[in-house]
């Protein structure tokens, strides 16, 4: 667990509140979970106040609440409706701005401002495999998104190790999860212990993350702080039910194509698009142009799409995917099986975010395997 | 926590380290003509200080007009004059009109080039057998220009061209003077015609089987409305030319033209980057499937 | 009039026919010529031929009182033109006018049609091989009244 040569302290809840504020003063912005409208979503915060203390989640096909917890843990809970896209690749980016000059116009020149660097406080396991995949579609490949590079090359990730499951999960068999070993600067693990203020097991997973860590002190973690910390990794795999088979699924779908499943989910699905807006590795985009009313200024926005909508594959004369069994399909064989052909991964991780955010409750896992057995053999 | 498989489209070189593939470079018309009552072509050429750039027959760029948007327009110049861009369109959409109400000196945006290319090197030393269907040609003209201009590496090359009527014959001048001075086999053929018409009437798949040309040493390069070209496809097969000598363009919506947006997917490709050129055993099972 | 067997059987209409059939056919053919603008059958009249096109070119047409005659389809050397003397009530549907000086072999219609009453052999090769040329014809229909490149063509926008 962790890497010995580099400091694996035991934090109080002080020390978290100081290792926050040390990166402020180290001029991160601070992203982290907070209650709002009824949910723990991912926005600014600015310290140790703002995370969701005592607040447990309930989640399932279809449902979210909040609940109290008996305890003061502030991370006693999992992922909400935010996931970090919306800071790397966020919801609406100007692209450019164009100004008339006579016969011509003038593009104007890249915006200057300075891009921002934000601390992601309490990033789970899954979410740090989802911003992997997004690495890999806006890094990897021969054209380079400009906007995610500049804010991603920012990041300070602290992630949390998960010591819970809810009934959504399914990190476990999708193999990003409920622990990781990498992707993060610094990784805590919620100690919980009854009548006992939350403690935190903190390991470095850079140089950086280290000497952030040296920085902020704590106590040397005991034996048995460690074990405390697998113990909570053991007990989230313990709780999570749902799973996703993943050994051939690729080739499955891309052999499902012609599946009478896919007129079953569309019977259910409203085509709503709520399952891409929460997927941390959905990433599509279109491009809006407005103009002001003299049309001396245009301006080019990059806004998130989704695949459910009828626009997406519009060409002229018509849209490609008319009906709402076809949409489904793009998106559940595009995130299960041609992204393995596109990026060599799934662009699923288990996170469960469009089961509990599905207003019908559409559980991929489930279509997943209900679409295995109709599965032409190759 | 990557698979041994091939990932599709590693193999592309990367673009130049830096740029933002989504700015537009400033362009002019130079000129523009107007081949049939809406379709038109535009000759552009970089405003002052900006330089030209390369690129291969069957590639693509995206047209920006200010603040109406953007769309995808296959390049249909001669590859050997890149100083001038040449791009035919027909005015059907928003931003398609807004350019073909630009004047000469009318400015907009260029991003590109993108996309495969025709196999015209591939195809040396083969009868190379055009299929166009409408404003097909025009993506197909670039291969034209090459293939002409090296005229002594190919065998047979032969157009078979199919339009709506006379009136909608695309470059109708260069393929006469193409006709009579490089071996180019032309054969146009009309859906509807008057008796004025003296040429063939009839669909252009029914070409492809009176025309000379060795099906096994063929290369088949087929451009037009996705319908036509799956008939022009299992023509050609019947003929004995195989799939993977087939060459289609396709086309998906695209924003980006760089595999970001997601628009263009087809199954596991990306019609932007990946195609829009494609050997038509690798989209064969993808397009068959309805509304993938 | 020099005997057309051997010119049949080179034809791919006929390929596969045994030569004893082939003798019936070629029993019912002759030569004929068109000269450019020439008509070679007109719609109404009685349909008793059908013709393999050797050289030139021939134009179907449909008249229209206000367009004249529109031509729906063009057939040049070696295709199959006619096919109204199999089916009754044996009368051409449309125009047909020689675009340029075309050559063809005509086949005698009337006498096919009696040889395959009495020979149902024959009919079924000759049948078989019409469907072809009449569902090849429907195809190329059907794809002309998709009107294809009304809509804006297989290109990028």
């Amino acid at each position: 667990m962790g890497d010995p040569a580099r400091p694996s302290p035991l934090l109080t809840t002080q020390g978290l509140s100081d290792l926050l504020a040390a990166l402020v003063s180290d001029g991160y912005t601070l992203i982290g979970p907070t209650v709002r409208d009824g949910a723990i979503v991912t926005d600014e915060i600015e310290g140790l106040g703002d995370l969701p203390r005592g607040v447990s989640d309930e989640q399932a096909p279809g449902h979210y609440s909040l609940s109290r917890r008996a305890d003061d843990a502030l991370f006693g809970n999992v992922v909400g409706p935010h996931s970090w896209k919306r800071f790397l690749h966020p919801p609406a980016v100007r692209l450019l701005g164009a100004v008339r000059n006579g016969k011509g116009f003038a593009i104007s020149p890249p915006d200057g401002t300075p891009p921002p660097r934000y601390a992601f406080v309490g990033a789970r396991p899954c979410d740090l495999a989802a911003i992997a995949r997004q690495d890999r579609v806006f890094l990897g490949g021969p054209f380079v998104d400009p906007t995610y590079r500049a804010i991603r090359e920012g990041v300070f990730v602290v992630a949390v190790q998960c010591g819970e499951a809810r009934a959504s999960c399914f990190c476990a068999s999708a193999g990003t999860g409920p622990r990781t070993e990498s992707g993060f600067d610094v990784a805590l693990t919620e100690l919980i212990a009854p009548a006992r203020s939350p403690e935190y097991l903190a390991e470095a997973g850079t140089d950086r993350g280290a000497a952030l860590l040296t920085k902020v002190g704590g106590r040397e973690a005991t034996p048995e702080d460690l074990e405390s910390a697998a113990a909570a990794s053991r007990r989230a795999e313990g709780q999570m039910t749902r799973r996703l088979e993943t050994e051939g699924l690729r080739e499955a779908l891309a052999a499902s194509l012609e599946s009478p499943r896919w007129e079953e989910i569309a019977k259910r699905c409203l085509s709503c698009a709520n399952c891409t807006m929460v997927c941390p590795t959905c990433f599509c985009t279109t491009v809006e142009d407005t103009t002001d009313l003299t049309g001396d200024h245009a301006e080019r926005w990059r806004r998130w799409d989704s695949c459910f909508t009828m626009d997406f594959s519009y060409i002229h004369g018509g849209s490609i995917r008319r009906s709402a069994a076809s949409r489904y399909r793009q998106w559940l064989t595009h995130k299960l099986s041609t992204w393995w052909d596109q990026f060599g991964t799934s662009g699923c991780v288990g996170c469960g975010r469009c089961i509990t955010w599905c207003p019908v409750g559409i559980d991929l896992t489930e279509e997943a395997a209900a679409l295995r057995k109709t599965a032409r053999p190759a | 926590m990557t698979s041994g498989a091939a990932v599709v489209g590693e193999d592309r070189p990367a673009a130049p380290n830096g740029a933002d593939p989504m700015r537009p470079r400033p362009y002019r018309v130079q000129r523009i003509e107007h081949e049939t009552s809406d379709t038109f072509t535009m000759h552009l050429v970089p405003e002052v200080g900006h330089a030209t750039f390369p690129f291969r027959p069957g590639q693509f760029n995206m047209l920006y007009a200010p603040g109406v948007g953007e769309v995808p327009i296959s390049i249909s110049g001669d590859p050997s004059l890149p100083q001038v861009l040449v791009h035919t369109t027909r005015a059907v959409g928003a931003v398609t009109k807004a350019l073909g109400r630009l004047e000469k000196g009318g400015a907009l945006g260029v991003r590109g080039p993108f996309g495969t290319a025709w196999p015209v090197e591939e195809a040396e030393g083969s009868d190379v057998v055009f299929v166009a269907g409408g404003i097909g040609l025009a993506p197909l003209r670039p291969a034209l220009h090459h293939v002409l201009e090296h005229r002594g590496r190919y065998g047979r090359v032969v157009l078979l061209y199919g339009t709506r009527t006379p009136e909608d014959i695309l470059y109708a001048k260069q393929l006469r003077k193409w006709r009579a001075e490089l071996d180019l086999d032309v054969h146009v053929t009309v859906d509807r015609a008057t008796r004025d018409w003296r040429g063939n009437v009839g669909v252009v798949t029914t070409l492809i089987s009176r025309v000379p040309f060795e099906a096994r040493q063929t290369v088949a390069l087929v451009c037009g409305p996705e319908v036509m070209m799956r008939f022009t496809v299992l023509e050609l097969e019947r003929r004995g030319v195989s799939a993977d000598r087939i060459h289609v363009s396709l086309e998906r919506n695209m924003k980006c033209a760089v595999g970001l947006c997601g628009h263009c997917q087809i199954g596991p490709l990306f019609v932007c980057r990946d195609g829009p050129v494609f050997p038509h055993a690798r989209v064969r099972d993808l397009v068959s499937v309805r509304e993938v | 009039m020099h005997d057309l067997q051997p010119l049949l059987a080179t034809h791919p209409f006929f390929a596969g026919l045994e030569p004893t059939t082939l003798a019936l056919v070629a029993g019912c053919a002759s030569n004929v010529k068109f000269d450019a603008g020439q008509r070679v059958f007109k719609e109404g009249e009685e349909a008793n031929q059908f013709y393999i096109v050797r050289q030139g070119r021939i134009a179907v047409e449909a008249f229209s009182p206000t367009h004249g005659p529109l031509v729906i389809q063009t057939v040049e050397e070696g295709d199959i033109l006619g096919w109204s003397w199999l089916v009754a009530p044996y009368k051409w549907r449309f125009d047909a006018h020689a675009l340029d000086l075309t050559r063809a072999i005509a086949l005698d219609g009337k006498c096919l049609r009696e040889k395959c009453e009495t020979d149902h052999d024959l009919g079924y090769e000759l049948l078989k091989r019409f469907a072809n040329v009449i569902g090849e014809r429907l195809d190329a229909t059907r794809l002309q009244l998709l009107d294809l490149y009304a809509a804006p063509a297989g290109r990028l926008k």
